[in-house]
């Protein structure tokens, strides 16, 4: 027969003290197992929702990012007369050769340089792109020094405020607009003209980084990337645009998971010896009426199970609290420098119902390690000795 | 010292709460270890600058290119003693998840701007006589089970194609916390076969003659380029490593801080693990002050309780945190360094000192203010 709940419940509201200091012991660990992973979530998620499911990009083969890469102009045609790849509605290819450069600018909050990545478009991008959204402001004209700044690198970096003037390779760019992705990577870009940017940086004529080509249909991938890879003009990757920008997220998101994983784990054993320490209390404070309990003919299962109960819901009371302190955290906005792109990047943290889950699992599993001996113990205890006592 | 069978005996009394709350603290500092391994990891580089060295990179990035004839102006300015440059290769070992710094570097001149790398005088002679040679540090030879003389091949990223190198030297920091995962080869060797960008490098790395002219001579290099095109910006090593660590940016300061709480939390444990050891013995220590034992004593026997606990826990936390660290970064090769030195032991058992003071103070008061009629009463 089982002891009924609310006897758990009025013996833990008798002795809350102890059962506080276990309960946001938990609630810590939770909180910062979800806080980690939060982080590192919103960080791959900012990457990867920076790729449409529509869009390919081609990297000269074996480059691994935008950074090492080389495609020149008979090349991008060669791409966009492929039969795979979208036309707009005047007839043109929809597709975007880029030039990317990375330029050093200061750090709205510590001042010091950071790695911005400035990224030449071509005119057809709005299309390629129609994320693009533009907050304020208008898009940069071909062939004038103008700059299109996404709405993250305005509170990034110092100085890219509308309207203000950037000096980049020695010549005075003027922003005009400020645009938005939703949040995607490239909010913490600068887009300009590619034809200026090349010539600003006296870089050859016609050689881009990237092309990005919009599809017919997003079945079409394996068809371009089969054409593209065979035809003896190129020698290219091609790559669906979020699978490339999900690999662009490993190495920081597996960063940031290895350690969250790791000090959450050491955090688990401390908050589980929290919980130990608080039952077994609960256990010896209570051992009348737990004699009381078994001489009135409740068994040794019932006693275990009562208190294993116990532990549980102290954990998940924690894991509660835990994930709503986390919870605020959701939509936060943190940078840091992507080594894979060598390059800033602001994304928000991602506080997900999933996680919350994950979370109470978490702070139900502690309760379950940290309850089961002290229970055991319980359910051990010799009934007459115990009753002597009285 | 008399005491001490007596707070022993104390302690084994309730051996599973004695052992948990040691557990709790050992947790705790093994965490605060962890933290301060984890935040040097990422401020690498920094702590081990030398003051007498400034970099010089390109004024838009460090990713755009240096011309190689700087060298040569680099060592006109006064003050400068030796000018070496370094390029990034960025190649990949088997597999991206592998991944670990390569460099290309002036070998005539490497050494003596960087002393702090100790390689054994035959391996240093045998990788310059070595065109395809390669020098590695110690953690990512034993990373990837590599000896001297085992060719490796690196896939170009950045200079496409197949590039194999042999390991001819293996570095060694001088400090614990020195770098020890880099890669370098020779410049000549990337300048024969690169198909573009000849001519050109990464950075500089001066040495100047005393580090007081360092401010004067960063100036000077960078007046000295202005109005080129390829114009400079020079910061004291320091300065450019201090830069990198803060693009690294909120992400330091979540996981410090979030860590900070915890270590708060797993000590608040402890407290009142402490608190429920002395309202248990109420009654004994109201006997021990009826035949004779003085507030003072007893005020110090419940406070050598708590920091001998704290400082045993304390001690095997920073312990199993020091051989945590010994057996390797655990994000298999992010974190440059991944170290716990001695001073940070030191603090780290200093703070579970404090901790035990702490948590047993509140108790022991309690202890010591006990009027004997009302612990007897509890009898």
């Amino acid at each position: 027969m089982a002891i009924p709940v609310s006897y758990n419940v009025r013996s833990v509201a008798a002795r809350w003290t102890t059962t506080v200091v276990s309960v946001l012991g938990i609630a810590g660990t939770v909180g910062v197992f979800l806080a980690m992973l939060a982080m590192a979530r919103g960080f791959q998620a900012t990457l990867i929702a920076s790729g449409s499911p529509d869009n390919v990009i081609v990297l000269r083969a074996g480059a691994d990012t935008e950074m090492t890469s080389a495609v020149n102009l008979e090349q991008v045609r060669v791409i966009a007369d492929a039969p795979e790849v979208a036309r707009g509605e005047d007839g043109r290819p929809l597709l975007s050769p880029e030039v990317v450069v990375i330029g050093a600018f200061p750090l709205a909050t510590t001042g010091t340089d950071a790695n911005v990545q400035i990224r030449g478009v071509s005119d057809t991008v709005l299309q390629v792109r129609p994320k693009v959204e533009l907050v304020e402001g208008r898009f940069f004209r071909p062939g004038l020094a103008e700059l299109v700044v996404g709405r993250n690198a305005v509170t990034t970096y110092q100085g890219f405020t509308l309207g203000s003037t950037v000096e980049i390779g020695g010549l005075d760019w003027r922003v005009v607009g400020v645009f938005s992705t939703g949040g995607t990577a490239f909010d913490s870009e600068v887009w300009c003209d590619a034809t200026l940017l090349n010539q600003t940086f006296s870089r050859p004529e016609g050689i881009f980084q990237s092309v990005t080509a919009r599809l017919t249909s997003r079945a079409e991938l394996g068809a371009l990337e089969d054409r593209l890879t065979a035809d003896p003009r190129l020698t290219v990757d091609v790559t669906g645009e979020q699978a490339y920008y999900a690999k662009q997220s490993e190495m920081v998101s597996t960063l940031i998971r290895a350690l969250g994983f790791l000090v959450a784990l050491v955090m688990a054993v401390g908050a589980v010896f929290g919980a130990l320490n608080t039952m077994y209390s609960a256990v010896a404070a209570r051992a009348r009426e737990i004699a009381t309990l078994r001489a009135l003919g409740f068994g040794g299962g019932s006693v275990v199970a009562s208190f294993v109960l116990e532990s549980v819901l102290i954990a998940l009371v924690g894991g509660a609290i835990g994930c709503l302190a986390v919870l605020p955290l959701n939509g936060f906005t943190a940078g840091t420098m992507n080594w894979q792109t060598f390059s800033h990047l602001a994304f928000a943290f991602q506080v997900t119902p999933a996680l919350m889950v994950w979370g109470l699992a978490f702070a139900g599993f502690m309760g379950l390690v940290g309850g089961l001996l002290p229970a055991l113990r319980a359910a051990r205890m010799p009934v007459a000795a115990a009753l002597r006592e009285l | 010292m008399r005491f001490l069978p007596f707070v022993l005996r104390n302690l084994k009394r309730k051996k599973t709460r004695t052992l948990l709350t040691i557990g709790s603290i050992a947790v705790s500092l093994f965490l605060f270890g962890l933290l301060v391994a984890i935040e040097s990891g990422l401020n690498a580089g920094v702590d081990v600058a030398g003051a007498d060295r400034l970099v010089i990179r390109n004024r838009i990035s460090l990713i755009q290119p240096l011309p190689l004839a700087y060298q040569q102006q680099l060592l006109q300015i006064p003050h400068v003693e030796q000018a070496t440059f370094s390029s990034w290769f960025g190649a990949v070992y088997q597999d991206q998840r592998n991944f670990f710094p390569q460099f290309v570097i002036d070998t005539d001149t490497y050494r003596e701007v960087f002393p702090e790398y100790e390689i054994p005088d035959e391996q240093w002679q045998a990788f310059l006589a070595d065109r395809e040679g390669a020098v590695v540090g110690r953690a990512t030879a034993d990373r990837f089970g590599w000896q001297l003389g085992d060719r490796i091949p690196l896939q170009g990223t950045i200079f496409p194609g197949t590039w194999e190198l042999n390991i001819r030297a293996i570095y060694e920091g001088r400090e614990a916390e020195a770098d020890e995962t880099q890669l370098w080869f020779h410049d000549a060797y990337l300048e024969e076969r690169r198909r573009w960008g000849k001519g050109l490098v990464g950075w500089y790395t001066v040495k100047v003659d005393d580090p007081e002219h360092a401010v004067e001579v960063a100036a000077a290099i960078d007046e000295r380029f202005s109005n080129s095109a390829w114009e400079t910006t020079t910061e004291t090593e320091r300065a450019f490593a201090a830069g990198f660590a803060k693009q690294i940016g909120n992400i330091r300061l979540i996981v410090l801080s979030i860590g900070a709480v915890v270590m708060f939390t797993l000590l608040l444990v402890t407290g009142s693990a402490m608190a429920t050891a002395v309202r248990e013995r109420v009654p004994e220590l109201g006997v021990l002050k009826t035949i004779g034992f003085g507030d003072t004593t007893v005020l110090g026997l419940v406070l050598a309780e708590s920091v001998l606990i704290a400082v045993v826990g304390g001690g095997i936390g920073v312990v199993l945190a020091k051989l945590f660290t010994l057996g390797g970064d655990p994000t298999g090769g992010m974190l440059p360094t991944f170290h716990l030195g001695g001073d940070a032991m030191a603090a780290g058992l200093a703070l579970s000192l404090v901790v035990g003071l702490l948590a047993g103070a509140i108790p022991a008061a309690t202890a010591m203010r006990l009027e004997i009629v009302d612990a007897l009463r509890r009898v």
